[in-house]
């Protein structure tokens, strides 16, 4: 934990009282422990960001270029013309206040202008001083406000105290998406070089060395040769993957994250090992090595220049289809906007799972398949022999991670993956599941060390969900489909639920997944005694020592 | 201050108004004139909004899922709360439209010792929501009667529904106790609900006034100061067949209850009341989540600066031998 951060008791003292004064009479203040430091010069420059050079937050100077009043707001003329949910959204709110204690981040600071109508009207009061007739005549009686230094600086403070959830939007009368309006003002943001570091850092990563780590051809090689050491000593099955190797049937992408730390590690260990039982023909690309992409939370061409790499290897490499990893915001981009970036992938066949037949009809024009959606269709054709009892110290719950949810809407697949592979399975409360499920308060690249308050803050609705079924069932596992929460929930447990530990869910596949030639497992995929295994050995002394007698 | 402020303006139109109609003889400009123009300015500036909404593209496919996702064929998926067809979204925009889906769901969230979130179901605002926008609705289909020669049966229908519970004579419409009961909770709420009071502006305010105000003089007008009922409808014909005429001694209250409606009439483009179109326009609303299935095409969409696997290999390729990985060149 950073130093710094309040306890739990403390943070949870939480005034929802809004000040006396009007918002617009308050200017931001840059609080340590709710925002991240500013991006560095070598990694705006890595890309071709505009006005690149080091910078810090707290400084009153953010060496803006000259006139960039004039940027942003040509920069909001631009985007109101080619993006008509910017435009309907900046307009037809009519601040009924339904989305406000909607947002984790308000529920978890107080802080007004977390409220998502309140961190909308932040931009919206400039644009109605510099683009509305009324804005123009009326000023602030009619909301609105000049573009200013503090202006400014409110906009690059709350628009990363948002993690692009899109909870609002689902309780809006409209449909008026604060993400849209937080990844409008990150553009806007980006035009003066304003991001973090802990995005632009793996941005620029990602586009020289195909991933957000920064991990090189021989270190992913590596990372997975140590899993694969692990996989053998457990199961005594020695796996060897291939690489960047043409003709597979299926290139295989997952977010970086899974190679790098645990319990990312985990759940890659889970997919070597399901690929390897299935025979599966496929490869890894340490080209299009990261499937996360936190291009999108720069700019909209950004995500799509290091998206474009999954197509291009894909073509390069004579695949007929792609299987994606667990992730969250990777599945929204692959979901809603790969094809459109950078398809068709007509070079690409439509999924057909080698393994039951199944035509992925749901991918036929993107020609990418979620794992969950593949290993949900192998179990109800039966194809894996499973033992579920390996699972049974565990009693699980289920996050739906937000992009995968809201921006997708794959609720099933993975419940149906967990009840199969664990005998424990409970739901948190059904206000914080599904469609309404809680940000782990440290996603679209807010998962860093430096705002560790805003993050355990953003994460309380979610770890206080989680501490309810723990109170209630015992629940001591907490599964997802997403490499951001495998990071940050391990930390936000640790936090606000001690005894609660973070899964991917082929973790759970692959500790439950009794393959060909197995030797007899004694522990699960982290090294931990499985359930019964040492009351067997037990036993197992007993026998000999009467035998002996 | 902001309430306020939206409040004088609307006591000020009413001022305007009876000035001009008591003492100026200005029949003519409120009965005809204005009329008009807040017509003329509401129809073109609905079109004008929608027009401009219109142009800027839909460039990506970003529907707010909230059920299910049609995959495999033995789950079941949300057909109306995740649409996949265009049925399904149709569905979807009905019930949002019509029951304001969205807003049923709301929620409010409590934070208790422990600490301890709770979410308790709070439908106060739908409900208000929903009787406000149909009782308006209601109330303006009503009107027609005042348009036409002869009533169509259908309006008399909704006359005889909206009075069935026969209090009073004229009879009670159950529709004006309901309008001005919803829109005094709307206000009450925007005042009471601290975090509500903080986002609110004058234009939130100002609607909801001018609304009452309208709400207020009808009742006055059916149900305490008479006006001259005929002449009201002469007027309303004049109108509708371009042939305005002035009938004599329709009474001021008249007057204040048109002038208030053409406010909101020349008002509405100008403003948040835009969602009236905007909501069919919403892109998190009317799209089908079948993004996978059908490629949807960004307009605007450009090539890009990318670092291409020639360039990768270039850079690694000796670490890319030596980890045995193949490469395109030796």
């Amino acid at each position: 934990m950073a130093k710094g951060t309040p306890k739990p008791d403390e943070l949870s003292r939480i005034d929802y009282t809004p000040p006396q004064k009007e918002w617009m009479d308050t200017p931001v203040k840059l609080k340590p422990g709710m925002y991240c430091w500013g991006a560095k010069a070598k990694n705006l420059q890595a890309v071709g960001f505009p006005n690149a050079r080091d910078w810090t937050p707290a400084d009153e100077d953010w060496k803006l270029p000259e006139n960039w009043e004039w940027t942003v707001l040509e920069g909001i003329y631009d985007r109101l013309k080619k993006y008509r949910s910017f435009q309907l959204f900046l307009d037809i709110c009519v601040r009924c206040g339904a989305c406000a204690d909607k947002c984790h981040f308000y529920i978890g600071s107080g802080d007004p202008k977390n409220m998502p109508v309140l961190r909308a009207e932040l931009l919206r009061s400039v644009y109605r001083r510099h683009f509305t007739f009324g804005g123009k005549l009326l000023g602030r009686i009619a909301g609105a406000r000049k573009l200013t230094l503090d202006v400014l600086k409110e906009w690059w403070y709350y628009f990363f105290q948002c993690t692009e959830c899109r909870r609002c939007s689902v309780f809006c009368p409209y449909g008026i998406d604060q993400a849209e309006i937080t990844m409008m003002g990150r553009e806007l943001l980006n035009l003066l070089g304003l991001n973090i570091d802990w995005i632009q850092g793996p941005v620029a990563n990602c586009y020289k060395k195909g991933n957000h780590l920064g991990l090189e051809p021989h270190t992913i090689m590596s990372n997975i040769e140590f899993m694969l050491d692990d996989i053998e000593s457990i199961t005594g099955i020695r796996i060897e993957p291939s690489f960047n190797r043409k003709g597979a049937e299926i290139l295989f992408v997952t977010p970086s994250g899974d190679l790098f730390a645990d319990p990312g590690t985990y759940t890659c260990m889970g997919y070597l090992m399901l690929f390897h039982e299935l025979g599966l023909d496929y490869t890894w690309s340490t080209y299009a090595s990261e499937g996360g992409n936190f291009g999108f939370f720069t700019t909209n061409e950004m995500a799509k220049r290091l998206n474009a790499k999954i197509y291009a290897e894909a073509k390069r490499l004579g695949v007929k289809w792609i299987l994606g990893g667990e992730c969250g915001h990777m599945w929204r981009v692959v979901h809603q906007y790969m094809d459109t970036w950078n398809g068709p992938a007509d070079f690409l066949e439509e999924p057909v799972s080698p393994i039951t037949g199944t035509k992925f009809e749901n991918a036929k024009t993107t020609k990418m398949v979620h794992i969950a959606e593949f290993t949900a269709d192998l179990i109800r054709h039966g194809k894996l022999n499973l033992d579920p009892s390996r699972n049974d110290h565990l009693k699980v719950t289920f996050h739906d991670s937000c992009n995968t949810s809201r921006g997708m809407g794959i609720f099933e697949e993975p419940r149906y993956i967990i009840k199969n592979v664990c005998n424990n399975f409970y739901e948190m409360p059904e206000n914080t599941i599904r469609e309404k499920t809680f940000c782990c308060g440290s996603g679209s690249g807010l998962n860093a060390g430096e705002n560790m308050e805003l993050r355990m803050r953003g994460g309380l609705p979610r770890a206080n969900a989680v501490k309810y079924v723990h109170e209630k069932y015992g629940v001591n596992m907490l599964a997802n489909i997403c490499a951001i929460d495998r990071a940050a929930l391990s930390t936000l447990m640790d936090y606000w639920v001690p005894g609660v530990g973070v899964t991917g869910v082929h973790e759970l596949v692959a500790n439950a997944l009794v393959m060909k030639g197995e030797k007899k497992r004694t522990t699960n995929l982290r090294g931990e005694p499985l359930p019964g295994v040492e009351e067997e050995e037990e036993e197992g002394k007993e026998e000999k020592e009467e035998q002996g007698g | 201050m902001r309430a306020l402020f939206s409040f004088i303006v609307v006591i000020a139109l009413v001022a305007i108004v009876f000035v001009g109609v008591k003492g100026a003889n200005l029949e003519f400009l409120f009965g005809v004139i204005i009329p008009y123009a807040a017509l003329a300015t509401f129809i073109i500036g609905f079109i004008y909004r929608v027009v401009k909404w219109g142009r800027s593209p839909v460039p990506f496919h970003i529907p707010t899922t909230c059920g299910q996702q049609k995959t495999l064929p033995w789950i079941k998926d949300s057909k109306i709360e995740n649409p996949s067809t265009t049925a399904g979204v149709i569905a979807r925009m009905a019930l949002e439209v019509l029951v304001f889906r969205s807003l049923f769901r709301n929620l409010k969230t409590d934070l208790r010792e422990g600490p301890r979130l709770a979410y308790g179901s709070d439908k106060w605002l739908w409900l208000a929501g929903l009787a406000f926008h149909w009782s308006f609705l209601i109330i303006a289909f009503r009107h027609l009667r005042f348009f036409m020669q002869d009533v169509p049966v259908v309006v008399q229908w909704v006359e005889g529904l909206d009075s069935f519970l026969q209090i009073g004579a004229p009879l009670l419409y159950i529709t004006d106790v309901i309008i001005i009961t919803a829109v005094t909770y709307l206000f009450l709420r925007r005042v009471y609900i601290p975090q509500v009071r903080y986002i609110s502006l004058a234009a939130d305010y100002f609607p909801l006034f001018l609304i009452l105000g309208i709400a207020i003089s009808g009742v006055l007008m059916r149900y305490f100061i008479k006006v001259h009922v005929v002449g009201v409808k002469e007027l309303a014909m004049g109108l509708v067949s371009f042939n305005p005429t002035i009938p004599e001694g329709i009474g001021v209250i008249f007057y204040i209850h048109l002038f208030l409606i053409c406010v909101l009439f020349a008002y509405f483009p100008f403003s948040k009341l835009m969602h009236m179109g905007g909501v069919f326009l919403s892109p998190t609303r009317n799209l089908a989540n079948n993004s996978r299935m059908v490629r949807h095409v960004n307009p605007w969409n450009y090539p890009v600066k990318v670092h291409t696997y020639e360039e990768y290999e270039e850079e690694f390729r000796e670490k890319m031998k030596m980890a045995g990985l193949p490469v395109e060149k030796e």
